[in-house]
């Protein structure tokens, strides 16, 4: 490389300016780009090029600073004495790395979504169907039942369960002291898609169950389209009994679907039961939790004086810890009797 | 002598026996000098007054605005994309739906943070789904489509904060009603206008979707905004 020993010094700085590394070259037809502006423009086999040459330049650079450091240190410090423009070349240095990591940085970021791009290649009508065939349990059980494997339905519905959930939190006045309403529903819908469907996908694996976790975050995603029908219904027409006959109708059709593909990938009675049981189970309480976390509070009091076998789950401060059922029947009881008494 | 010369010798006839011997070195010396003090006369706006840069810039984004509330098919948003306007209306969204103090009742209100957070990663997810559903449309030039189009919601903000100073009645909540629905429509079919061009032709819905619910997110924080007595 050009490492000139000799050759004219044309030092107008005293740290040796950037001129030196052009001209100096004599006989080289390279145009030494290290210390023009590092555009994002060239490609990554050229980078990879001029890594090398940098490299190559380092370790001379590296040499010479230990013949230098040997020499001894008076007035070392710009690098007058020694290798010219040593400071130079560890500026331009920096300077490469730094794009250099840049550019590596934005080339992960895009191989990233490339990955994930095959997940979204659906079209309208395919994800109307099959938000329509959640609702629908399939009747064959003996062979495996096939799943689409795409993300872009279960995240538009993850994400329209969490504008529901707002705003079911904003009408029912939830306080929420240690965070805020868009982090709570957010992390409520995200948690319970990616953590329910992780927690799934290791019980599957443990039964053996023939399912991906692809397939099963899809599958769960979808399954979240009857959640999504319930919470918009009930969060806007509060009556207690048809949130009942919703949660078991649409919400049990939802289950039953998602539990009959899982059947049909499964071998083994004990097996089947496992995680079908779990799956249905957290599936209907969760719709059961979404409904009453955020309920209105004075429905609420009517409906726990009509129905005695139905404490509803008390809509308190987040930082409150859960107390008896007692107390907070006494609680709502001795509300209720002062607001009827207004 | 010169005529029977010609004839002779038919035009180029040398030329295909000239040959460059393997032993001439060809080198040279070829030295670009880096002449950085000539190069931004013509560009370079450090000089100039800092009134201009900010009328220039405001001029801009003033354009932009007219070009979303009359949303017909240019490029100009497109093409010369910037993010002061997005800023600038997020900004302004955040601070007239900022809450009170932590501590009062109606604590139910977003604070700044959260408003700034949803528009900006709501705008993010939305790039993010357009560009895997196979967009051509760049990062920054969807950042700078979303962020614009909030100014029919920002407006709609400021209209019913205004009607606000009247009292909370049905009355004024209808108004409110009607204007920020037609507000977020118009947000919608602005975007929409922009974005959509960048698609598929069979997967526009998919794109408008997302948007659609991210204006009516939007929207609906401005509708339930209530200022504290």
């Amino acid at each position: 490389m050009s490492a000139p020993q000799g050759s004219t010094n044309t030092n107008t700085e005293p740290w040796g300016s950037f001129d030196d590394n052009i001209i100096q070259g004599s006989g080289s037809a390279v145009i030494d780009m290290e210390n023009m502006d590092d555009t994002s423009g060239s490609s990554f086999e050229d980078m990879g090029e001029m890594h090398q040459r940098m490299k190559e330049e380092e370790e001379v650079t590296e040499e010479a600073a230990a013949t230098e450091e040997d020499n001894g240190e008076y007035g070392d410090f710009l690098g007058m004495k020694g290798l010219k423009g040593q400071l130079g070349r560890q500026v331009a240095d920096e300077v490469w790395q730094a794009g250099k990591r840049q550019a590596s940085k934005a080339f992960n970021l895009y191989a990233n979504i490339d990955i994930l791009r095959p997940y979204f290649d659906v079209e309208p009508n395919q994800v109307r169907h099959r938000l329509v065939e959640s609702l629908i349990p399939v009747r064959m059980i003996n062979f495996p039942q096939k799943v689409a494997g795409e993300l872009y339905g279960p995240m538009m519905l993850v994400f329209t369960m969490v504008a529901i959930l707002l705003h079911g939190m904003k009408t029912s006045g939830t306080v929420i002291r240690e965070g805020t309403l868009m982090g709570t529903a957010i992390g409520t819908c995200f948690g319970y898609w990616l953590g329910v469907s992780s927690f799934i996908y290791f019980l599957a694996y443990l039964c053996n169950a023939q399912i991906t976790m692809l397939q099963m975050l899809s599958l769960l995603g979808y399954g979240l389209f009857g959640h999504c029908v319930v919470l918009f219904i009930t969060y806007n027409v509060h009556f207690h009994s048809l949130f009942y006959i919703l949660w078991l109708v649409i919400g049990g059709l939802s289950t039953l679907r998602m539990v009959a593909v899982l059947i049909s990938r499964t071998v083994g009675q004990t097996p089947r039961l496992i995680l079908c049981g779990t799956l249905a189970a957290l599936h209907m309480l969760f719709l059961l939790y979404l409904h009453f976390a955020y309920h209105k509070m004075v429905e609420g009091i009517l409906d726990t004086l009509e129905g005695p076998n139905i404490p509803p789950i008390q809509r308190v401060a987040r930082d409150v810890p859960v107390v008896a059922n007692v107390v907070v029947n006494a609680t709502i009881k001795s509300i209720a009797a002062i607001v009827q008494s207004q | 002598m010169a005529e029977v010369e010609e004839s002779n010798k038919p035009l180029f006839a040398g030329l295909s026996d000239i040959s460059i011997s393997e032993d001439i070195p060809v080198e040279g010396d070829i030295s670009v000098p880096v002449g950085s003090q000539n190069t931004d006369n013509d560009f370079s706006t450090l000089d100039e007054p800092v009134k201009d840069t900010i009328l220039r810039d405001l001029r801009a984004v003033g354009q932009k605005f007219v070009h979303v509330m009359y949303p017909k098919k240019s490029s100009a948003l497109l093409r010369d994309w910037d993010l002061w306007g997005p800023l600038l209306l997020c900004v302004t969204l955040a601070l007239m739906l900022q809450g009170g103090s932590a501590d009062s009742e109606e604590d139910g209100r977003p604070q700044f943070a959260e408003v700034f957070v949803i528009i900006w990663f709501g705008s993010v997810i939305i790039t993010l789904n357009s560009k895997l559903l196979g967009g051509t449309i760049s990062f920054f030039q969807s950042l700078c489509v979303l962020g614009y189009c909030i100014l029919p919601l920002t407006v709609a903000m400021i209209v019913c904060r205004i009607v606000l100073l009247g009292g909370a009645s049905v009355v004024s909540f209808a108004v409110r009603l009607i204007v920020v629905t037609a507000s977020f429509s118009w947000s919608t079919f602005a975007s929409t206008a922009f974005l959509a061009d960048s698609q598929p032709a069979n997967r526009k819905a998919l794109v408008v979707y997302p948007v659609f619910l991210f204006y009516f997110v939007i929207g609906w924080m401005i509708l339930t905004f209530s200022p504290s007595q």
